[in-house]
């Protein structure tokens, strides 16, 4: 989510959400979030499949009508009926959305267009997404990454003051959002900029190693550098301070326990490292 | 930044294009709406076309007397001759290449052999003894005046066009309206276009729209047809011909807007309008009269919308009715064509 940086800093958040519950038949898709985000700022929701995040968008969206809470807009609420005002300022992409197949890109641009009051002309819509080459190829002749900029397009013919997209990319998250809100089981379990959430690990390195034979995880626990050990599919994991000198140190830990080492990898910490620390479980986890 | 104006930029012409142009970019539904129909009116034309009077075959025993037996026969038109040889007569007759057997009977009367619990055979048989009789000098007593004029929209493929035009609006009306609806759901196409100011209404009326468009394609594609290859008329008011084609048409479609109101998959809304269509396949009428059916079922097949749009069709193209002799069927559509319509308000799902 974003909302472009307005020439006046508005004083007004872009979306302001307070004790926002959503029911359904048989779960709780949404348990109490509230979130404030700025006019000016790239915003990301992240967290795994089911975690309320859909949802979530979807009630700022005014497509779900909330159970509880308060939410606002730019301002203004949804009301179920007059909101056609309030629709002509967003920028909205849905990641289920399938196009029509066997129209052309600027057909379909122009159909968006026409749902606007205000907004550029089609063509420059399509240079904005730099589809200009595809203008007249059908949808269904699209490769994935031309539909999800044509989708993008249709979120940019009004030319809105909120963006509301999904993406599916975490690293996209990490490197473009200002602030990430992390969800899980319908709350907000962590909220700040990427930086923050990792620095929050205590560590910045991830070093990543598998090994033959049982291993002694209370002893590497204790290894100097080293603030965390989880086990991962196929190996260890260690969040460490200094890679120069924790590894080493690992490396004679495991000779002195007569483990043979398999593989070893280093990754700076990331928001999945993040979530993984908090809850146990990857983000990709159904 | 620009305001866009002009009828190309409002939300109901871009709807109505885009419906249109995904139509004819579909071969498959371009056949079925267009092409279907006539090759259906060509078929069944074809096959239960009207080849003039029937005309039979005389064989003539070769031998004295056949000369003068075969220029008597030969003056009746509805009598085809031939002579055959005395050997091959009987063999003629059983494997039914000529219908009678002539034996000149020179002296004396000729001989018929024919079997007479066949009506060809037997009409073949009376034209052969009346042609010899008038060569015989036999003179027309009564002098009875015979009108073979064919009646004005008496022929099967008169009664078969009404019908065709009748089931293409049915289908065009439920696939044409039915399909995209409930694919755009499930694609969350509908969903997508929520989150826009864009009016519902115009989202609705537009399918409406498109589906008039085709209306005038497929009628006129279909009747064009029937008249050019079978010289089909419309007798009775173009006017009311058009005005039961236009509000068959909203009444399908609203049908077709019903159907789709709630279904979340293409499966579950093609399942849908066959359980609807069947009936009226089967019931209205399209292939042969409707008044086969037993009294006791006439209730229910005569309140079927497409055995009124049907009826109606064929009093003005074959009997030449005017608007009042229609109003019943007419009144049939209406109310199909409201209630429907209502019902898919009230149950219409965006999701």
């Amino acid at each position: 989510m974003s909302a472009p940086a307005p020439s006046v800093p508005r004083v007004d958040p872009a979306i302001q959400v307070r004790g926002l519950a959503k029911r359904y038949a048989d779960v709780v898709a949404v348990n109490g979030v509230d979130l404030e985000i700025r006019a000016g700022e790239c915003f990301g929701l992240l967290g795994p499949n089911g975690a309320g995040k859909t949802t979530t968008i979807e009630i700022l969206e005014g497509l779900t009508r909330p159970d509880e809470g308060e939410v606002q807009v730019l301002g203004q609420r949804w009301t179920g009926g007059a909101d056609r005002a309030l629709r002509e300022r967003l920028g909205i992409q849905l990641q289920e959305t399938k196009l029509q197949d066997k129209v052309s890109v600027l057909e379909t641009i122009e159909l968006f267009r026409s749902f606007y009051r205000r907004g550029p002309d089609p063509d420059e819509v399509l240079r904005r997404v730099a589809l200009e080459e595809k203008r007249n190829a059908w949808v269904v002749k699209l490769s994935g990454g031309q539909r999800q900029r044509l989708s993008l397009a249709c979120a940019l013919v009004n030319d809105p003051e909120l963006l509301l997209l999904t993406t599916h990319y975490m690293d996209e998250a990490e490197r473009l959002c200002d602030r990430v809100a992390i969800m899980d089981h319908g709350r907000v379990i962590a909220l700040g900029t990427p930086a923050e959430l990792i620095a929050s690990l205590g560590a910045e390195h991830v070093v990543e190693f598998s090994a033959a034979g049982t291993l002694d995880v209370a002893s590497v626990e204790r290894l100097s550098s080293v603030r965390q050990v989880r086990r991962e599919a196929g190996g260890f994991a260690l969040i460490v301070v200094e890679p120069h000198i924790a590894i080493p140190a690992l490396l004679a830990e495991l000779a002195r326990q007569n483990v043979e080492l398999h593989r070893l990898t280093t990754h700076h910490a990331t928001l999945e490292d993040v979530f993984v620390s908090m809850t146990g479980r990857t983000l990709r986890d159904e | 930044m620009s305001e866009r104006r002009g009828l190309a930029a409002t939300p109901l012409w871009q709807l109505t294009r885009v419906r249109m142009v995904g139509f004819l970019r579909e071969p498959e539904a371009v056949f079925w709406v267009f092409a279907f129909p006539v090759l259906m009116a060509l078929a069944l034309g074809i096959a239960f076309r009207s080849s003039g009077p029937p005309r039979s075959r005389i064989g003539v025993v070769d031998g004295p007397g056949a000369a003068a037996v075969i220029t008597a026969l030969q003056a009746a038109h509805d009598l085809e001759v031939i002579r055959v040889a005395s050997s091959d007569a009987e063999a003629a007759l059983r494997r039914g290449r000529i219908a009678v057997l002539v034996r000149p009977g020179d002296p004396g009367a000729p001989v018929l052999t024919f079997d007479p619990n066949r009506a060809e055979t037997r009409l073949a048989q009376l034209a052969t003894v009346e042609a010899l009789e008038h060569a015989a000098g036999r003179r027309d007593v009564v002098g009875a005046t015979l009108d073979t004029r064919v009646r004005a929209g008496s022929r099967y493929i008169d009664f078969l066009i009404p019908g065709l035009i009748g089931l293409n609006l049915l289908g065009t009306g439920m696939w044409g309206i039915g399909f995209p609806i409930a694919t755009a759901r499930q694609q969350k196409l509908l969903k997508r276009m929520l989150a826009t100011p864009m009016r519902r209404s115009d989202y609705l009326l537009s399918h409406m729209l498109a589906r008039l468009v085709w209306l005038v394609m497929e009628v006129v594609a279909v009747l064009g047809f029937g008249m050019l290859a079978f010289g089909v008329q419309v007798r009775g008011s173009w006017l009311a011909f058009a005005l039961v084609n236009l509000l068959g048409a909203v009444t399908f479609s609203a049908l077709g807007l019903l159907v789709a109101s709630r279904a979340r998959t293409i499966e579950a809304v093609s399942g849908l309008m066959n359980v609807t269509m069947m009936p009226m396949w089967l019931l209205s009428g399209s292939f042969f009269s409707a008044d086969r059916f037993p009294t006791a079922m006439q209730w229910l097949v005569q309140a079927l919308p497409l055995t009124a749009v049907n009826n109606a069709l064929r009093a003005i193209m074959s009997e030449g009715a005017g608007l009042l002799t229609v109003a019943t069927p007419l009144g049939i559509i209406v109310a199909w064509g409201v209630a429907s319509f209502f019902a898919a308000l009230a149950l219409f799902r965006w999701e």
